[in-house]
């Protein structure tokens, strides 16, 4: 049929489309609210700070590297360690509930998904609450620990790094789940049988043909978990102490209460630029796994 | 995968319980009649009631709903067009639009809300209702834009043309055949945006200033000044209508022709 080599029929066919300049007011507020804010951001992040907090328009790059200041410093290694090990532990806990959902009956499928999905539409505020709830000294998993005897006094739970890390796993499990799922449910379980066939040992299905064949859905699930994580305000804010502080808690820290907002402006570009090199990362990975994988 | 399936099935099932012990303790604390103590005291609907004689919380809930509808509106009519008008521009810049797109929904929320806040302060604008509704737009236009594209893609060019070779004019095949068609998405798209913005807290929390609260900002506030068992009751309702309108809203995307 040569004319299917026309182009799209929505490209010949003008008069039954609607004009391109519908688009123009969505664009101007996107532009006008959106990037002239971070613009302003950026251009702050090289100004001075002012005697009682307010802005001086002196070029600096002072605000940068005050960031190399020890404190700075590892407020954002903690940051990224934190990210780093909810990403991981999301993979150990998504990976079989991404596969039991994919080798589920195909009717129940849409019904798991939604079940996993379905917490992370729901306030992240009052979900983090929950957890509260559970870690407190007299919450229910402390209650629950003496009652059987397993402690002598509440162990401290809340406000620790330990439950800042628990918070993320909730919080951004789901967005590990989905991406894997895609990649599961598009492995051809021959392959598996094949390997099993061969005598392969469970170990070796698994990181020899599950887990290259799954890369995509791994990599997008990581990239997923991670780039929230490393800019989470409320999870730390609430859950960790003090010391648990993350990129988001010191970017707020420094505009709200040291009102010192060229050094706040300087630390979001950070954050901005970890979170764009993940994000560049995850394209690069994707367009890859475009190549002789995606047309069968 | 033959072997192996019931361990799979063990860590699946754990997961899961993962995911909604915690709300589920919530909500069945909600309705726990003891004040301070997490003992089980009976069942009571008390918190529930303090709930609606609380004024503080009335006021926070009125402006929650109202920024939420607003910023809907608004985000629906300039996010509705922006998808319509992608249609007929050439690939490369609906794909450069679309990678704009994405840009709000994956850098971090602080970073938004203080740049909202940077630029309004700078434009010596008073933080308020109306600052927090401007910054709910700018990321629900994206929402919006992406959903209704998404189904947009989908419909059968043919549709139009027929309607157009028929003699219908742009606007009378919009008003017939593409409008009626993109309805279930509006709707679901409709309802995404007001749940997003309803539950938003970061944006809120550096647009919103002292005099406009919502009811995020009255959680947390609330969580943060220590803890009242009325707080349980207001997370166990905010978590129903959440997952209510969300669910709604993926039934509608469903039923998709």
């Amino acid at each position: 049929m040569q004319i299917q080599e026309l182009p799209p029929s929505h490209e010949i066919s003008r008069s039954s489309c609607l004009p391109c300049w519908l688009a123009v007011p969505g664009l101007i507020w996107m532009a006008l609210f959106f990037l002239v804010p971070l613009g302003l951001v950026f251009a702050i992040s090289f100004a001075s700070r002012g005697t009682y907090g307010g802005i001086l328009w002196e070029f600096t790059f002072a605000n940068y590297l005050d960031l190399f200041h020890p404190l700075y410093g590892k407020i954002l290694g903690q940051s990224m360690w934190y990210a780093g090990l909810t990403t991981a532990i999301c993979f150990v806990l998504g990976f079989p509930l991404a596969y039991a959902i994919a080798r589920s009956p195909a009717r129940l499928q849409p019904f798991l998904l939604l079940l996993v999905m379905l917490p992370f539409w729901t306030n992240f505020l009052v979900r983090t609450y929950a957890w509260m709830v559970l870690l407190r000294q007299d919450g229910l998993i402390n209650r629950f620990l003496t009652a059987l005897g397993a402690v002598d006094r509440p162990l401290e739970l809340l406000y620790t790094p330990t439950a800042v890390v628990i918070g993320l796993v909730y919080g951004y499990l789901p967005f590990m789940v989905l991406p894997l799922y895609v990649a599961v449910e598009r492995l051809d379980p021959l392959l598996v049988e094949a390997a099993w066939d061969l005598y392969a040992s469970r170990w070796a299905v698994f990181t020899r043909v599950v887990l290259p064949l799954t890369k995509p859905g791994i990599v997008g699930g990581c990239m997923l978990v991670f780039i929230p994580s490393v800019g989470s305000f409320i999870t730390p804010d609430l859950l960790g102490g003090a010391r648990s502080m993350m990129i988001g808690n010191l970017i707020q820290h420094e505009y709200l209460v040291v009102r010192d907002w060229p050094l706040g402006s300087a630390v979001s570009f950070v954050l901005m630029a970890v979170v764009m090199a993940a994000v560049v990362l995850y394209y690069r990975q994707a367009s890859r796994a475009d190549g002789p994988l995606e047309g069968r | 995968m033959r072997r192996g399936s019931a361990s799979l099935n063990a860590v699946s099932t754990l997961a899961l319980l993962f995911l909604y012990g915690p709300i589920f303790v919530l909500v069945l604390y909600s309705f726990n009649a003891a004040h301070l103590s997490m003992a089980w005291s009976g069942a009571t609907l008390k918190w529930y009631g303090a709930l609606l004689h609380d004024e503080a919380l009335l006021t926070a809930t009125a402006n929650s709903l109202l920024i939420a509808a607003v910023s809907t509106l608004g985000a629906v009519c300039l996010g509705g067009l922006l998808a319509l008008g992608m249609e007929r521009m050439p690939s490369r810049r609906q794909q450069a639009i679309e990678g704009g797109l994405v840009l709000p929904l994956v850098i971090p929320e602080v970073m938004l809300g203080v740049a909202l806040m940077l630029f309004f302060v700078s434009l010596a604008m008073p933080l308020g209702l109306m600052t927090v509704i401007l910054g709910h737009i700018v990321f629900n236009i994206p929402l919006v834009t992406i959903m209704l594209r998404t189904r947009l893609r989908k419909l059968d060019p043919a549709l139009r043309e027929a309607a157009a070779d028929l003699g219908a004019d742009s606007w009378q095949v919009f008003r017939y055949v593409t409008l009626p068609l993109l309805r279930p998405a509006l709707w679901g798209s409709i309802l995404v945006a007001f749940t997003v913005s309803l539950d938003d807290f970061l944006v809120t929390f550096f647009t919103a200033g002292p005099g406009a609260t919502t009811l995020p900002l009255k959680v947390y506030s609330m969580i943060k000044s220590g803890v009242t068992p009325e707080i349980n009751a207001l997370s166990a309702l905010l978590l129903v209508i959440s997952m209510g309108c969300i669910g709604v809203a993926l039934h509608l995307q469903r039923r998709e022709v």
